[in-house]
């Protein structure tokens, strides 16, 4: 299994994380030695294992139906790199 | 019931010598009715200023964490009972991994392979008789943030209110065949999540939305052709719109020679056409895999059979013994069982009042005073109890059906109780066949030539002695009493 | 006063509460010696003048009820603190000031712990030797351009010199595990689900566990006593009865069965570890515990499934670092541009690479071949550990298949950097406890560690293992200053 500079892009893109041509080389270079390490994995056969989703051994706790978070649009916006008194503001999104 | 050997309707696109069916599945987006949110303690009440209904998980800050809420895991399986759908013991909630504005996290958490609720089914009552619509699946997910776009003519702006909100999707098997059917199954769905509570079904306020699989093949053949999935549509109108467009494209692009692409498109509400979301197309490996934050959702029997208990009678269930008990026709049933504020006042009206009187005056005057003033019969100016006292001084001949109509005319603008009206404007029925025979005398007396004509064979001019009867009564002599003194008196 | 940098975390409580000395005190000389030890790189962000503060507060009020009275403490820079920035050692996090504190760093000041500030760590915990830290590499007190191992290196580093009397780190794979054995002092993954994630920067969730890093055994305990809740804002946090790990903490270890894994005898192991290894092993002996060999089969498939598991964990978990609600945002010519120049400038090379490859293992296609298979793997893992903990009481190995190494050496090779955690991601990926002890040196006068491996939420078996193999092994590396 190798992967090629267009798997690059395309998972790139994916990961919303630009890369260019340059980057993309050196990616591609690594990508390919970590999953030649991967790949061992092959060797080893799991037909007859259920896939382990958590260790924890326990049931999901459940909360109950009752609102306990106020009003704090001011701590939620606080942060935003970009913002106006009630909204986080972004880039036009194009369609 | 296999849906082959159900009424097929009569929903079909004729291009040249070809006739094309429609065949429609839906993925219902509908929100849990619940205070706070699915995985947050935030509220869900809608119509907040902007993002003050959003919490640190909501918003997805570093280090926040989703702990789901009982209620809406209730919420969904009572629906999933409402489906006559298998209840899956154990879940899993799984993240859908995408970019966009108003998905904080990145990903929305959803339950993929292991959904709540299993294969289920609606009853949908057609014209041509009754069809079942098989339920694929009903999942939890959360429901995502707003962005807006016509504020700020630069930017969008991001509101995060809805970000985490409990939603059911509700995926039908493609069993829908036409516009109408997806109007009332929709209708059908809502009716049912509104008697068990789980969903107010307010499309206004995007309760209720849509994703709409349409694809078209020729009548006859087995294969289902190419779909595509019309996202987001938040009206039945709209729905029944776009689907009618998308599958006159995709006759147009077939009778062409050419072949469907599969694709999401999107209903453009101002031009009425669906078009291509092509740039959301790249973005569409939504990567899902369990969410490590969740554990498995394992729920018990008792837990299951503690919500049925709670089950309320359905409308299916509600119709059949409307129909059975009070002899109701199946058409008088449908309309009164089919939303649960209805069915509840009509059941108010009858516990002491004539069924048959009670079936007719809500179905005609108070559906069309309702109607008139475009109100849910939760807002109807008459009170069930005040209707059932109107229909009570009717049935023991207290007011004749005309003078009712006039008393119902006042109780409409005050909902007043009727015996009161009768009482205060002296309309109580004359029933003193005493009295009306006196009157019946003196119409006869001043009507010499037409009691003339009557008894040479003019039988039609019955009609006008009753009329003049009433007349001469002020309209409140009983019009039974009338007929028999008249057929007396004119032998 | 320059003693007081000579007490272990224990010494300093009992000196408080006897008011030998004052948190006052305590608090100055730690903050004075970070001050003058600036070229460790071990603090993002420090909150001396605060703390002294605070420990003048605690002056005034005592109050020697609790755990950690007064007691100035730096923590890994993953915690979310509120009110002072906390980075994950991300340019994306650079000015991110939360409005909340993590359950573990509140369980610290619940019990009178001062805030001193924020360690270095590798850049969302993400490696093995502090070097992707954005706010540049940490230096290893045990030696000059030495990597104090990671992801939790500035931790190690504050700690060993003297910069802070105990301090948590986190750990995914090792990351608390690894730099304390480069670094010659205790560190401890608790069993998943013991210690909080709410408010932790997350990494991998399935596997991230924050946990004590410490002078000793004893320091170990009383820190994990603190800092181990069970908490309902996280739901894969566990209601088990979490004891005074401190108050039962015991040398005696007579009849303790402990195992020897074959596997993790691995080529090229230099020979030293094999000598050390052997060494914990005669020791344990001579205490009364039983030895038995024993064999993790799977042991070789560990770190490629977790190479699978925690990168697809990580690029989900990393999507919220988008330029919209908190963080670094690059201009763009829409939100899709936005996006990509936000999270390409924002984040680091090594943080891309496992985004990539987390991406790629989940993608459509890909699915069954990686991830599906690295979670059957996984299943084996824990199972291997469940059928030896029938035999064993616990596991005794190496921490770490080689000493520290030098800064640089391994960067241009990521395969080579991920084999330093061979000996500590299978634990992660069974979620059990694991506990690193300091216990000799490599021929460079290197610190090395041995890994002492317990039941799930045996947490006290593996302290007293760890108690009663560090009087014997009696550790002493002496530090130079090198750096003042």
């Amino acid at each position: 299994m190798t992967i090629d500079l267009k798997t690059v892009k395309k998972i790139s893109k994916l990961a919303r994380i630009s890369v260019d041509s340059e980057k993309a080389k050196k990616l591609e270079n690594d990508l390919n030695s970590i999953f030649e390490f991967i790949e061992k994995l092959n060797q080893l056969d799991t037909s007859k294992s259920e896939p382990l989703t958590s260790v924890v051994d326990a049931k999901l706790q459940l909360r109950k139906d009752e609102i306990k978070s106020k009003n704090i649009r001011d701590q939620i916006l606080k942060n935003s790199p970009d913002k106006n008194k009630d909204f986080f503001v972004v880039p036009k999104v194009v369609e | 019931m296999d849906v082959m050997s159900q009424k097929i309707s009569d929903y079909i696109i004729k291009r040249n010598e070809n006739n094309y069916e429609v065949i429609i599945g839906l993925e219902v987006h509908a929100q849990v009715l619940s205070d706070s949110k699915l995985f947050s303690t935030s509220s869900t009440k809608f119509g907040a200023e902007p993002n003050t209904q959003v919490s640190l998980v909501d918003a997805a800050f570093p280090g926040m964490l989703p702990v789901i809420n009982e209620f809406c895991i209730k919420q969904a399986v009572k629906t999933g009972v409402g489906l006559k759908a298998k209840i899956n013991k154990r879940s899993i909630f799984d993240r859908k991994n995408y970019f966009y504005a108003d998905l904080p996290q990145g990903y929305q958490i959803s339950q993929y392979k292991n959904p709540i609720v299993g294969e289920g089914s609606v009853i949908l009552d057609l014209p041509l008789g009754e069809k079942t619509i098989g339920i694929e699946r009903l999942h939890l997910e959360q429901d995502a943030g707003k962005s807006i776009h016509d504020i700020d003519p630069q930017n969008t702006l991001v509101d995060l209110n809805r970000s985490g909100v409990a939603l059911m999707e509700i995926v039908s098997k493609p069993d829908l065949r036409s516009p109408n059917e997806v109007n009332t199954y929709i209708k059908k769905l809502r009716s049912i999540m509104r008697y068990l509570g789980t969903c107010d079904g307010n499309m206004q306020e995007g309760s209720l939305r849509a994703d709409v699989n349409v694809s078209v093949r020729k009548k006859g053949e087995k294969e289902l052709g190419t779909r595509c999935e019309i996202k987001n549509v938040n009206s039945i109108k709209f729905m029944q719109m776009a689907i009618e467009y998308e599958a006159n494209r995709q006759v147009d692009i077939i009778e062409e020679g050419g072949s469907i692409d599969q694709e999401t498109r999107l209903f453009d509400t101002k031009k009425n056409e669906t078009r291509s979301m092509r740039s959301k197309e790249d973005a569409h490996d939504y990567r899902y895999f369990p969410d490590p934050d969740l554990l498995p959702l394992e729920i018990t029997d008792d837990f299951i059979n503690n919500i049925k208990k709670s089950i309320p009678e359905l409308p299916d269930e509600k119709k059949k013994r409307f129909i059975e008990k009070f002899n109701l026709s199946a058409y008088e049933a449908n309309i009164l069982v089919s939303d649960i504020e209805t069915s509840k006042y009509f059941e108010e009206v009858i516990e002491n009042s004539d069924v048959k009187i009670s079936t007719n005056w809500i179905t005609g005057e108070l559906f069309a005073l309702l109607n008139d003033k475009n109100l849910e019969i939760s807002k109807s100016p008459i009170s069930a109890k005040n209707l059932s006292k109107l229909i009570n001084l009717i049935k023991d001949g207290t007011i004749s059906g005309k003078i009712a109509k006039s008393v119902f005319e006042i109780m409409a603008t005050e909902d007043k109780n009727p015996v009161d009206i009768v009482e205060e404007k002296g309309l109580k029925q004359q029933s003193d066949p005493k009295e009306l025979e006196k009157l019946i005398d003196k119409v006869i007396n001043e009507n010499p030539d037409k009691v003339q004509e009557y008894k040479s064979g003019k039988k039609k001019l019955f009609v006008f002695f009753v009329g003049q009867a009433m007349k001469a009564s002020g309209g409140k002599a009983n019009p039974q009493l009338i007929n028999d003194i008249l057929k007396k008196k004119l032998r | 006063m320059s003693n007081i940098l000579d007490f272990t975390l224990v010494d300093l409580v009992e000196k408080i509460k006897k008011k030998d000395l004052s948190s006052k005190e305590i608090t100055k000389a730690y903050v004075e010696r970070s001050e003058k030890s600036k070229k460790l790189n071990t603090y993002i962000t420090d909150d001396f003048k605060n703390a002294l503060k605070k420990a003048d507060n605690f002056d005034s009020k005592p109050d020697f009820n609790k755990k950690l009275p007064g007691i100035p403490i730096a923590v890994k820079d993953l915690f979310c603190t509120k009110n002072l920035r906390t980075t994950a050692g991300s340019k994306i996090l650079e000015n991110f000031i939360p409005t909340y504190e993590s359950t573990v760093t509140n369980n610290i000041w619940n019990e009178g712990g001062i805030l001193l500030g924020k360690l270095n760590c590798d850049e969302f915990a993400m490696g093995s030797s502090n070097e992707t830290s954005f706010f540049g590499n940490v230096q290893s007190p045990v030696g000059e351009k030495l990597v104090p191992g990671g992801s939790s290196g500035g931790s190690a580093s504050a700690l060993r010199a003297k910069l802070t009397p105990a301090t948590i780190g986190t750990d995914t794979g090792g990351s608390i595990r690894q730099p304390a054995s480069f670094t010659g002092i205790v560190g401890l993954k608790p069993t998943y689900g013991s210690c909080s994630r709410y408010g932790i920067v997350a990494f991998a969730s399935s596997l991230d566990q924050a946990g004590p890093m410490t002078q000793d055994v004893k320091d170990c305990s009383l820190l994990l006593s603190v800092i181990s809740s069970y908490d309902n804002n996280d739901s894969t946090s566990i209601n088990f009865k979490r004891g005074d790990y401190l108050k039962k903490l015991s040398k005696s270890i007579k009849g303790k069965k402990i195992g020897i894994p074959k596997e993790y005898r691995v080529e090229g192991m230099p020979k030293e570890i094999e000598d050390l290894w052997q060494k914990g092993i005669t020791i344990a002996k001579e205490a009364g515990a039983e030895i038995l060999d024993i064999s993790l089969p799977n042991t070789n498939y560990a770190l490629p499934a977790y190479y699978i598991v925690a990168p697809a964990e990580a690029s989900s978990n990393l999507a919220r670092y988008d330029g919209v609600k908190y963080g670094f945002r690059s201009k763009g010519k829409n939100l899709i541009d936005m996006y990509e120049k936000t999270r390409s400038e924002g984040f680091g090379n090594e943080v891309k690479r496992r985004i990539m490859i987390g991406t790629y293992v989940l993608s459509s296609g890909y699915y069954d071949a990686y991830y599906l298979k690295a979670q059957k793997v996984r299943r084996l893992i824990k199972n291997d550990f469940d059928e030896v903990y029938k035999k064993v009481d616990a596991i005794l190995t190496p921490s770490t298949p080689s000493s520290a190494f030098k800064i640089g050496e391994k960067t241009n090779d990521p395969v080579s950097m991920y084999l330093n955690d061979i000996f500590t991601v299978p634990i992660n990926l069974a979620g059990l406890p694991a506990i690193s002890i300091p216990a000799g040196h490599d021929e460079k006068g290197y610190p090395l560690g041995l890994q002492i491996i317990g039941k799930a939420f045996d947490e006290q078996n593996i302290l007293n293992i760890a108690y009663s193999l560090e009087e014997e092994i009696n550790f002493k590396n002496k530090i130079d200053d090198w750096w003042m």
